[in-house]
């Protein structure tokens, strides 16, 4: 009799010992003579449960986890029923029932290279009707979806891409900017190691919509497994002819560098220079990759793009929260109880999604703080918990959204260490082009260092430095770091008491 | 032998020269070659390219993921990011570098492992993470690390 069984080979998984199940699955399964079809999936992204292993019953995917190997022969005994680890339908475990999956829809379901089963769960309708439509009416779609860049900025999509599609130029091309720099955010590796094809079909989309010839992927080299499943998905995808002379993809690698993930920079690095930001304008869709017009997108926009074409416009914004639209991956993670990636409507307040959802810390102490939008975006205290994360609603509580990565802190972390290691990696990743991020960030570790140390002249000049950084930077780099820092102090100020202190 | 080097990194450049902008996947090849990028095909990879040997050197030198002196038998990139300070991250790494007694960017002497620090690796929901060469690893201690790190590289 053959045993089909669903195990993740997401790096996360594997990183909790996915293979060491798979293993211990594999010897177990010959050791009984049964002949066990191991299927390994992407994540369900509730990466507190890894090693998830999923078994279908009656079309109902039941989970078990988290596993270790020694879990592995009762999973045999009780027939895959009952098990101390049992979940249940996996897709009635809360944290899974409350999301609404768009982009990630087929993550942890289908194998990532089985094109079959991307086609049987929806996937390439949303190229299919792209190709009956001329590029004005892909671009009206995406224009009308309200769909904005999930990279950042929060630029409108649609926008960009009828920039490029009037640009002049012979050849134009599609970036995916899958450099995934933010502390805290996953969003990108998951997909790609999930649901590749997702990805290919939305840069798919995008080029015929632009009239480019070619697409990029640069991804960042600290991502080996996705690195491995993107080239293997370009292969099928070529074998297929969804790739091919009419529009290709490559990949390219980066290369440790953080200020890569700027979209000018990044053009930099893929022509084989340094990393170093380039002035605007041109913007890059003007003249961007070897000077061709360019569309530089997230990985997760153009993951977002197929349900766009697919479900139609109307029914992606009819999700999300004033000019917010569609669905964010909320990526939690840090101190959590129940981390992980839920994608869900914009508009859950922050206290919702880290307690309600997430159970607060891992370590079961009080949440102290929260960090959204990576090490370029502030920390938020309990006070802040009811503000809906949006881009224009964290914008107002002086932060940012970002990638959309939540880092929760628990009463123990040190608000001053935190804003000194925000200078500290703004000085370590700084291209060098502009003197306030390259020189700024240094002297903001040391006059960090000085209120820490209780000096009553050194608050002024930080907040003087920050201005200028704010100010006079290139790029978010040093145009950001004041977020992290200047929240810290503000809403903890009692962790920078030094002054105070040493003065009583 | 140096000829070799360089005839083998000739070869690598000249199979990448047909992509736009083909310096950093030939970095990467000649890395993963060779475990480092020899300074001495500078001229070689630049003559290939059709780049100076300045230009190599700058983008080699502006990479953390370049090296131009071979490492240890494992690289251990460590994260430092804000998700694993949350959970331990900072003793996780002053641990190691005691135990390895290395710093940051450091080689054991007996060239066994480098110790490299990373700033996310995507692993942020089961930190502290690491990465043993290709290896993730997640919720890690300094003791687990090292002997990851150590085993089979003795
Ligand atoms: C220092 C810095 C790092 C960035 N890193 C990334 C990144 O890793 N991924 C990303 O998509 N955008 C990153 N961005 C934003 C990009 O410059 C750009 O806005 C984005 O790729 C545009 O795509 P979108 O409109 O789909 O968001 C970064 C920006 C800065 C200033
Ligand atoms: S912050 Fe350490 S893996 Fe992301």
């Amino acid at each position: 009799m053959s045993l089909t069984l669903y195990l993740p080979l997401d790096a996360a998984a594997l990183a909790l010992g996915a293979d060491e199940v798979a293993a211990a699955l594999q010897a177990e399964a010959r050791a009984r003579g049964l002949d066990l079809v191991l299927k390994r999936t992407g994540t369900r992204g509730m990466v507190w449960l890894e090693p998830l292993l999923e078994i279908e019953e009656d079309g109902v995917r039941m989970g078990f986890g988290p596993l270790g190997p020694a879990d592995v022969p009762a999973l045999f005994d009780g027939a895959f029923e009952d098990h101390p680890k049992a979940l249940g339908p996996v897709e009635q475990i809360p944290f899974f029932a409350r999301q609404t999956r768009l982009a990630f829809a087929r993550c942890g379901i289908v194998e990532p290279l089985d094109l079959d089963a991307y086609r049987a769960h929806g996937g390439m309708k949303g190229l299919e009707r792209a190709m009956t439509m001329t590029p004005e009416e892909i671009v009206a779609e995406i224009t009308a979806s309200g769909l904005r860049g999930r990279g950042g900025a929060g630029f409108p999509t649609g926008i960009k891409w009828q920039t490029v599609l009037e640009a002049e130029g012979a050849r134009k091309a599609v970036v995916c900017n899958a450099d995934e720099g933010d502390s805290g955010t996953f969003a990108d590796r998951m997909l790609i190691e999930g649901d590749p094809f997702c990805l290919i079909e939305g840069m798919a989309i995008c080029a015929r919509a632009v009239g480019a010839d070619r697409g990029y992927v640069y991804m960042r080299s600290e991502y080996p497994q996705a690195i491995a499943m993107l080239d293997a998905s370009l292969r099928v995808a070529r074998e297929a002819g969804i790739l091919g002379d009419h529009f290709d993809i490559e990949d390219r690698v980066g290369a440790g560098s953080y200020v890569c993930g700027e979209e000018t920079a990044l053009l930099n690095s893929m022509e084989g220079k340094r990393g170093i930001v380039r002035p605007k304008p041109p913007l890059p869709a003007h003249k961007g990759f070897m000077g061709r017009p360019t569309v530089v997108n997230n990985l997760i926009t153009l993951a977002s793009v197929p349900a766009i074409l697919s479900e139609g416009a109307e029914h992606y914004r009819s999700f999300g929260l004033g000019r917010s639209l569609g669905t964010v991956p909320l990526q939690i993670a840090g101190n959590v109880r129940y981390g992980g990636l839920f994608e869900a409507a914009f508009g859950m307040t922050i206290g919702e999604l880290v307690e309600g959802v997430c159970g607060g810390t891992a370590s079961g102490r009080p949440v102290k703080a929260v960090q959204i939008g990576g090490p370029l975006g502030a920390y938020f205290p309990r006070s802040l918990f009811d503000t809906p994360l949006g881009y224009e609603e964290c914008d107002a509580a002086g932060g940012l959204i970002g990638h959309a990565g939540l880092v929760v802190f628990d009463d123990t972390v040190e608000m001053g260490a935190m804003a000194r290691f925000a200078m500290e990696f703004c000085a370590v990743e700084s291209c060098g082009t502009c003197t306030p991020c390259r020189i700024g960030a240094v002297r903001g570790m040391e006059t960090i260092d000085r209120i820490l140390a209780g000096d009553p002249a050194a608050p002024a000049i930080l907040a003087d430095l920050c201005e200028t950084m704010r100010a006079g930077s290139l790029c978010a780099l040093g145009g950001f770091t004041p977020y992290p820092v200047e929240s810290a102090l503000r809403h903890f100020p009692e962790d920078f008491g030094g002054a105070r202190e040493a003065a009583e | 032998m140096t000829t070799d080097i360089i005839a083998r990194c000739r070869v690598i450049a000249a199979a990448h020269a047909h992509l736009d902008g083909p310096l950093l996947p030939v970095l990467h090849a000649v890395q993963e070659s060779f475990g480092h990028v020899p300074v001495v095909a500078y001229p070689a990879l630049a003559e290939e390219l059709g780049l100076s040997a300045a230009e190599i050197h700058g983008v080699v030198s502006f990479y953390p993921d370049f090296r131009t002196e071979p490492g240890g038998r494992r690289v251990l990139r460590v994260c430092r990011a804000e998700a694993c300070q949350a959970m331990g991250a900072a003793a996780l790494g002053e641990d190691l570098k005691a135990r390895l007694g290395v710093e940051w960017h450091g080689t054991t002497e007996d060239g066994a492992v480098t110790l490299e620090p990373a700033y996310c690796l995507g692993l942020c929901a089961c930190a502290p993470a690491a990465l043993v060469d290709d290896r993730p690893v997640g919720r890690v201690t300094a003791d687990r690390l090292e002997r990851l790190a150590r085993e089979g590289s003795a």
